[in-house]
């Protein structure tokens, strides 16, 4: 299977839609002459023209909220901001437009509507730009929170994304537009709110999503090496959330640590403890056990911001509290 | 305030704005053209008597929540959207009654929604803020202060992207203009060339503050909009048709591919804020003076004198427009409440 980039992944899911659907748009901050912040729209203004590929002032609020009667006019727009830090600015258009239209109106008016924007730390742009809002996103209901950890989910998420008739959260790990992956020829689509266990096993299970799955993955290889055998979960889908395979897989392995790129108080990973206590706890041989960044703003300083993110030591350092593994 | 519309430069250059909107009145141009001056008083009065009937039904607790009233403010709202298509969209704000009945909501169900019943325009899930009938193109009235401009402007871009002649009028209060958004609407829009109609209802207060006390710059908003290009007007919020020709001639130039255009109406409403306001921040005199010029009035009174229409014809509509209210009032009351399962539809689509 050929590999792509995680860029190139999205980058194709952008390009099949403005190809296959009239309907289809891109908005944002230097997506047209520039090509994009990461790239991801670099020759689209080309290939689709200025009415397609729309270059827009810094104006979160109004562009965002232009999405929004565009789509809810029909059209299908994806609005792609600069840095998901960026999302605070419009939070009021994304949460009690976008997300309440379709319920204030007694199911009168859908907003079918992509919101892309890069998110997390780990490059050094100190507290305003690293920042995971994907998880306070994923609390509002009306709306639908996806995020990738590698090429293929991305091309696939970006697929559902685009069709759904819903506003879409895609939180695209700043981290990882770099990060390499296969992706067949094949189209395919991945369904929102359904995890993926990219790991089968037997002894605890590890839940993840985006850039958290490398601390994850790579937890998991050492637990390997001394022969524990442990389950991964990818999200893949951060609203609707699959707590059933999550259940599931707890049923299975009867230990668990979920683990949050994000801030670890408040988190997705928050709700998810919360929901297993209430059932899952008879499976449980210990605590639901969570980890997550420290909860301060990000430093700028390389030694510290890798201090606060999330690593594989620290998922160890969950298993071995929670279940002496 | 006098009645004559003022424009900023930009406006006044302009070819087509030869004639100067707010000298419409009942002047000569108007009473020979074909305007419905009854149809006009029967959307007015009809606006009049259902807002005074939520006003009622508030007091006996049947409707719920904040309830904000158009009373006084109907000229401007019967006036505007009396020139839109049927493909054009209108969107509101929270004070939004009297744009959805222009618009020709049922009123039934308009005032069945602001009863919070099953039988509503959004299944009672809505409320007097949000009233929505997107087959009529009416998108809402929508409640965080000039939250719906970009709404506005994003509807307004599909109608461009698709390449029609339709537009979209958003409605909003002086309160609106001193949100970040207002602004950053305003450049979109002109920067894009968006066919919308930006229509300020200048009504002097936002909830209990007056524009003096919140506002550098005086009461006038419209000549600000040189800063983005855009035309804009001034209009006696108070005369319906002064209020029409002005829109007119924005809605002409928008369907001409001109842009988006700014009319500012001056305007007032008669009653507080919202039923729960007392009106500590204001006199009685200047309510008073206001109400003088009651357009509900006003207007009926003057085609009678210019002997356009009768005063027979004007009962007629007063009749049939209270049995109209009646019947709504009534039909919310026996509707039946949204069954609890309602809860979970239209979350998701």
């Amino acid at each position: 299977m050929p590999e792509i980039l995680l860029r190139e992944a999205l980058k194709r899911g952008l390009e099949e839609a403005l190809e296959s659907d009239p309907r289809v748009f891109m908005m944002g901050e230097d997506i047209g002459e520039y090509g994009g912040a990461y790239a991801v729209t670099d020759g689209f203004l080309k290939k689709f023209g200025p009415e397609r590929i729309k270059d827009t002032p810094i104006s979160e609020q109004a562009f965002l909220g232009a999405g929004i009667g565009a789509a809810a006019a029909g059209l299908r727009p994806i609005v792609e901001f600069m840095s998901i830090s960026f999302t605070l600015v419009a939070f009021d258009q994304i949460v009690n437009m976008a997300a309440n239209l379709r319920y204030m109106s007694g199911g009168q008016i859908s907003v079918p509507m992509v919101i892309r924007a890069p998110t997390g730390a780990g490059v050094q742009l100190g507290a305003t730009h690293s920042q995971s809002f994907e998880t306070w996103l994923a609390e509002v209901p009306g709306m639908k929170v996806v995020c990738p950890s590698n090429p293929y989910d991305a091309l696939g998420l970006m697929r559902s994304a685009i069709k759904d008739n819903n506003p879409v959260l895609v939180a695209e790990p700043a981290l990882l537009y770099g990060a390499k992956g296969e992706v067949p020829d094949e189209y395919y689509e991945i369904e929102i709110g359904k995890a993926d266990v990219t790991r089968e096993g037997s002894d605890i299970t590890l839940v993840s999503y985006g850039y958290g799955m490398r601390p994850v993955n790579d937890a998991a290889d050492k637990l390997a090496s001394r022969g524990v055998s442990a389950e991964v979960l990818d999200l893949r889908s951060l609203s609707p959330v699959d707590m059933d395979a999550i259940v599931a897989s707890v049923q299975k392995t009867n230990r668990v640590v979920v683990v949050d790129n994000a801030r670890r108080r408040g988190g997705v990973m928050a709700e998810i403890a919360a929901d297993l206590q209430e059932r899952a706890s008879e499976w449980l041989d210990g605590p639901v056990m969570r980890v997550g960044s420290i909860d301060v703003p990000w430093p700028y300083n390389r030694g510290l911001e890798r201090e606060v993110l999330v690593d594989a030591d620290n998922v160890l350092t969950a298993v071995a509290d929670g279940y002496g593994l | 305030m006098a009645s004559s519309t003022k424009s900023n430069s930009k406006t006044a250059k302009s070819s087509k704005n030869g004639k100067k909107s707010g000298t419409a009145g009942l002047d000569e141009s108007v009473v020979t053209s074909k305007v419905d001056h009854l149809e006009l008083f029967r959307q007015m009065f009809l606006i009049r008597q259902f807002e005074i009937a939520c006003g009622e039904n508030y007091s006996k607790g049947l409707i719920r929540g904040f309830l904000h009233l158009y009373i006084g403010q109907e000229a401007t709202g019967v006036g505007a959207i009396s020139t839109l298509r049927e493909d054009d969209y209108v969107v509101s704000h929270y004070r939004d009654h009297g744009h959805a009945l222009a618009r020709g909501l049922d009123v039934n169900r308009s005032m069945a929604e602001l009863f919070g019943r099953a039988t509503g325009t959004s299944k009672g899930k809505g409320g007097s803020m949000h009233l929505f009938d997107a087959a009529k193109g009416f998108m809402g009235g929508h409640a965080i202060v000039a939250g719906q401009l970009p709404l506005a402007a994003g509807l307004a871009l599909a109608q461009q992207y698709n390449k029609t002649d339709a537009l979209t009028i958003c409605f909003f209060g002086d309160g609106s203009t001193n949100q970040g958004i207002y602004h950053e609407t305003m450049n979109l829009a002109a920067v894009w060339k968006l066919p919308v109609l930006f229509f300020l209802e200048n009504n002097m207060y936002g909830m209990g503050s007056s524009i003096e006390r919140v506002r550098a710059g005086g009461i006038d908003f419209y000549p600000g909009m040189a800063t983005y290009g855009i035309p804009a007007a001034e209009v006696d919020g108070m005369d319906v048709l002064a209020v029409k020709e002005a829109t007119e001639i924005a809605v002409e130039r928008i369907r001409d591919g001109e842009g988006p255009q700014f009319i500012e109406a001056k305007t007032f409403r008669f009653s507080g804020h919202s039923l729960a306001d007392g009106q500590k921040y204001r006199g009685q005199d200047e309510v008073k003076e206001w109400e003088e010029r009651d357009p509900v009035a006003t207007f009926p009174a003057q085609l009678i004198k210019r002997g356009l229409v009768t005063s027979d014809q004007i009962d007629e509509i007063k009749t049939e427009v209270n049995e109209a209210v009646a019947k709504a009032v009534e039909f919310a009351e026996q509707s039946p409440d949204p069954d609890l399962p309602e809860i979970y539809n239209d979350v998701l689509a």
